[in-house]
């Protein structure tokens, strides 16, 4: 098959960025949408021509590490399914395809379809853990943890990182995978003792982070590779206002409203 | 150079306990005096960085991936393993050290492996502790499952996703320590050297893979946590960044490098389905348990399957082996995939492929059932091929996976090179000849949280107060080196890219080097590889500068690094003349196939040491003794 491709291309974070058009001629169906993409880039390497940088690695869809904009829809037209395991044969011979990077206050762009997702890094590292220092353990089975308790944590903790959600809010907000950590950690009996101050310190980490609010377009859920649920959403909100009326922080750090 | 694996003396299953007992401890007060640079940040490198900041260390830790969560340990599917029968099946510390070994093919130490098998259990306690989501029973206890090798229920899992639920559990401790202040996380960010001053590693050279920027770093040890290198092969399951650049530079600075020929071969990925591929997928191995594997009869027939009468079918696996069948360990069910499509019986568009296929259980159990036990992967393989394995069979071939191989470390984890320290895969120290499934996830975890952390100290206890500065003219040194290097990749602008290299490199190793080798293949895969490597020195084409996100010039320097590292491996390989595990010379067969080893001549660890550019390298050995268990032969049939 045969492709037109307007690809975003962007020498370095604070330069002029512009969509650039390539050919893509005889692509094979069977080819993942990263893989076209290595083509087009031999072919690039072989004219002279810097390749498109894009981030990728497992190339099985559970590192989190890939993702694009194809045609508005972050990670492309499949539902559930990471760009790396998106393949040729869901597009059409003849089709045209834009490509861009995640665009979101909190993600600026590094080059061509890269962006630094080290926010994301930031808000775990404000809180989104347990604090059970290597040696600390009891033994596992000490602590019974209910079948569905331990399978709602799973499907928040599924969650891989790519940043699609945010790259497909039309606020930028980063609410979907923040939610998801806390209520991973927070639906878990082990992480009970810190849940209150977690859910404050990433929420507050989040938006100091340029991440914006929640209106509830539940974009975030429509495009997430792993279908984490937006209403783990509520439940930040609900443990948010919570730890307001629990949590002892002083009356300067008191605030009126919860997150979005 | 004699190889002191330092073993501590006494009874089995008192040595690990007996020598912790005796370690030199570092003052609490003191350990923030201590600078440690981690490279790698999977189970190994993020349970090791987490650990030591908990602990008061200073820790530097790098990774190329832009997030420490990222790392390759995250595509782990199975499980882990650990002895706590909970099943009450009979399970033991000294089963799971026996399984290991026996599965190693008698060629790993017995002190390490009986280490890996008693901190198994702590391994549980503290990941449970951590918040790691392992499934369930409906009375709150966790679930076990049975896997390859054993025949006890040992394997603790996350769905499918074991690997990715345990890194995320010490990348958010690591995380912890991050906001603590203890480490310094440093992402997209490669070493590209060691510095060695008085014959002790002291730093590293990194590049930033965004900037360029070449950057010095001093330590007082330094901890290599980076992984395996299946991408030798350039078509491996492991991800696309996977390198040897650090441990295969610590090599040719001096640390020995041991029994780099034994690589693994998974027996069912999905095969590639043409010359664009660029990575393989693993289906789990679980699907043999009902899958059924078969060929045509006879050569080059391409009718569809369905179409092809149950007399003119071959399955292969039950006919040579009747009472394992399908489900013989993953080197036999390797090789005799890759015998029957050499044989010109392989199936699919490209002939390199053999069926598995569901149909019979289907029939005998219902869809609703083989549903439910393997629906996401039937998902994920139709999301890869657009075929429907319940109408279809699927379509399986075995794909380099996992190395057991790696830099030679004492009992302490500790390389030839004093202060290098190597943990998870990137050492060769538990697996011997083959790593039984469920067990790489035990080995980097044990490693880097129970491990490291008391070895480390009683390396660093003695050496208090012994400062260094970037300044030293071994830094100077060594940096220049790295930047003629990159200076060389970006001014040869030659006619071929990198990725063609790499195949070509990746394609000769699994030609000769592969599932099945022998003296005259290996001999002229080392013809070819030092020709090949001259090549891309001379036409390499490396487009784009020096000083930003720069692909191909990351990928030139790991290539580079490989073709070094091919060249190890197919020498070990030459000259392990017997099979033992995954190393399957053909020349050492029994009549039905198996591996044949020669326990008088190689019950040996082969270690390997750099003597020069040009010069040939040394093979040091280190001797294996067993003193409980009995080597024996395998036999599946």
């Amino acid at each position: 098959m045969n492709l037109t491709l307007y690809i975003w291309r962007q020498a370095r974070g604070e330069a002029e960025g512009r969509l650039v058009r390539y050919d893509a001629p005889d692509i094979n169906p069977d080819m993942s949408f990263l893989e076209m993409l290595d083509v087009v880039n031999e072919r690039l390497i072989h004219q002279g021509e810097r390749p498109i940088e894009f981030e990728h690695d497992c190339r099985e869809g559970i590192c989190g590490s890939c993702g694009v904009v194809v045609d508005g829809i972050a990670h492309g037209p499949l539902p559930a399914t990471a760009t790396c395991q998106l393949h040729m044969r869901h597009f059409k011979d003849g089709d045209s395809l834009t490509i861009e990077p995640w665009r979101a206050k909190g993600f600026p762009v590094v080059q061509d379809l890269v962006v630094d997702r080290g926010a994301f890094d930031r808000i775990i590292q404000a809180g989104g853990f347990i604090s059970a220092s290597t040696g600390n353990a009891p033994e596992a089975n000490s602590l019974p943890v209910g079948k569905d308790v331990a399978e709602l944590a799973m499907d928040a903790a599924e969650c891989i990182g790519c940043g699609a959600c945010v790259a497909q809010c039309p606020n930028g907000a980063a609410h979907l995978f923040t939610a998801a950590k806390l209520a991973h950690l927070g639906l878990l009996p082990q992480g009970q003792p810190e849940r209150y101050q977690r859910v404050v310190a990433m929420v507050e980490r989040m938006e100091q982070e340029g991440f914006g609010s929640c209106s509830n377009f539940r974009e975030c859920e429509a495009v997430c590779p792993k279908q984490v649920s937006s209403h783990w959403i509520s439940r930040m909100n609900r443990d948010y206002l919570k730890a307001q009326l629990f949590l002892d922080r002083g009356p300067e750090k008191k605030r009126a409203s919860g997150p979005g | 150079m004699i190889l002191d694996a330092k073993i501590p003396s006494g009874p089995l299953a008192e040595k690990w306990d007996n020598h912790k007992a005796h370690l030199k401890l570092v003052n609490p007060a003191n350990k923030r005096k201590f600078q440690i640079l981690m490279v790698g940040t999977g189970l190994a490198g993020g349970s090791a960085a987490a650990s030591l900041g908990e602990m008061g260390y200073n820790v530097t830790c790098f990774c190329y991936q832009d997030s420490p969560r990222r790392a390759h340990s995250i595509a782990a599917q199975g499980g882990i393993n650990a002895a706590k029968n909970y099943q009450n099946d009979g399970d033991s510390v000294f089963r799971l050290f026996y399984d290991t070994v026996k599965g190693g093919d008698f060629r790993a130490r017995e002190a390490n492996v009986y280490r890996l098998a008693q901190l198994s259990v702590s391994i549980i306690d503290q990941a449970v502790a951590a918040g790691v989501p392992f499934a369930r029973e409906y009375g709150g206890y966790l679930a076990n499952r049975s896997f390859g090798g054993a025949q006890v229920s040992r394997t603790f899992y996350a769905r499918g996703q074991t690997g990715q639920q345990l890194l995320l559990g010490c990348y958010q401790a690591l995380s912890r320590q991050v906001e603590r202040g203890t480490v310094k996380m440093v992402p997209k960010t490669e070493v590209l050297d060691l510095v060695v001053v008085d014959g002790t590693v002291r730093g590293l050279i990194t590049r930033d893979l965004r900037t360029g920027e070449i950057r010095r770093h001093v330590g007082d040890a330094v901890v290599l946590a980076t992984g395996g290198y299946s991408n030798v092969f350039y078509l491996s399951t492991n991800a696309k960044g996977c390198n040897a650049t650090a441990i295969w530079r610590a090599y040719r600075r001096g640390a020995h490098f041991a029994n780099p020929c034994f690589t693994q071969i998974h027996p069912t990925a999905i095969p590639a389905s043409g010359d664009y591929q660029s990575k393989l997928t693993l289906m789990s191995e679980s699907l043999r348990n009902d899958g059924r594997i078969w060929v045509p009869a006879k050569q080059g027939d391409h009718r569809r399957p369905g179409e092809i009468p149950e007399a003119e079918r071959d399955y292969y696996l039950e006919r040579r082996y009747p009472s394992f069948g399908n489900l013989v360990p993953r080197d036999v069910a390797s090789r005799a995939a890759k015998q029957v499509v050499d044989e010109g019986r392989g199936v699919g568009p490209t002939g390199v492929g053999v069926y598995l296929d569901f149909s019979d259980a289907i029939g005998r159990l219902g869809r609703d059932t083989i549903e439910d036990r393997y629906g996401n992967l039937f998902e994920m393989y139709e999301r890869i091929t657009g075929e429907d394995p319940y109408q279809v069979p699927m379509r399986i071939y075995p794909a380099p996976h996992y190395t057991m191989g790696g830099l030679w470390v004492d009992y302490n984890l500790m390389s030839t090179l004093p202060g290098l320290f190597v943990i998870g895969e990137a050492n060769f120290s538990d697996h011997g000849a083959n790593r039984l499934g469920a067990s790489a996830l035990m080995q980097g975890l044990a490693d880097g949280y129970f491990v490291l952390p008391y070895t480390l100290g009683h390396y660093l206890a003695p050496r208090m107060g012994q400062k260094l500065s970037t300044d030293h003219p071994a830094f100077a040194a060594v940096e220049e080196e790295v930047r003629e290097r990159q200076a060389k990749f970006l001014a040869t602008r030659g006619s071929r890219t990198v990725d063609s290299f790499h195949r070509e490199l990746g394609k000769l190793m699994w030609d000769e080097c592969g599932m099945a080798r022998t003296a005259e293949g290996l001999g002229r895969a080392l013809e070819r590889i030092p020709q090949l490597a001259e090549e891309f020195w001379r036409d390499v084409r490396v487009v784009g500068d020096g000083e930003s996100v720069n692909q191909s010039l990351e990928k030139a320097g790991r290539v580079a690094d490989f073709f070094g590292l091919a060249e190890l491996m197919c020498r070990d390989a030459l000259a392990r003349d017997e099979s033992c595990g995954c190393h399957l010379r053909l020349e050492h067969q029994t009549p039905e196939g198996e591996a044949l080893r020669r326990d008088d001549r190689f019950r040996h660890v082969a270690a390997w040491s750099y003597h020069g550019e040009g010069e040939p390298p040394v093979r040091h050995r280190e001797e294996l003794v067993f003193e409980n268990v009995e080597l024996t032969q395998r036999s599946y049939k």
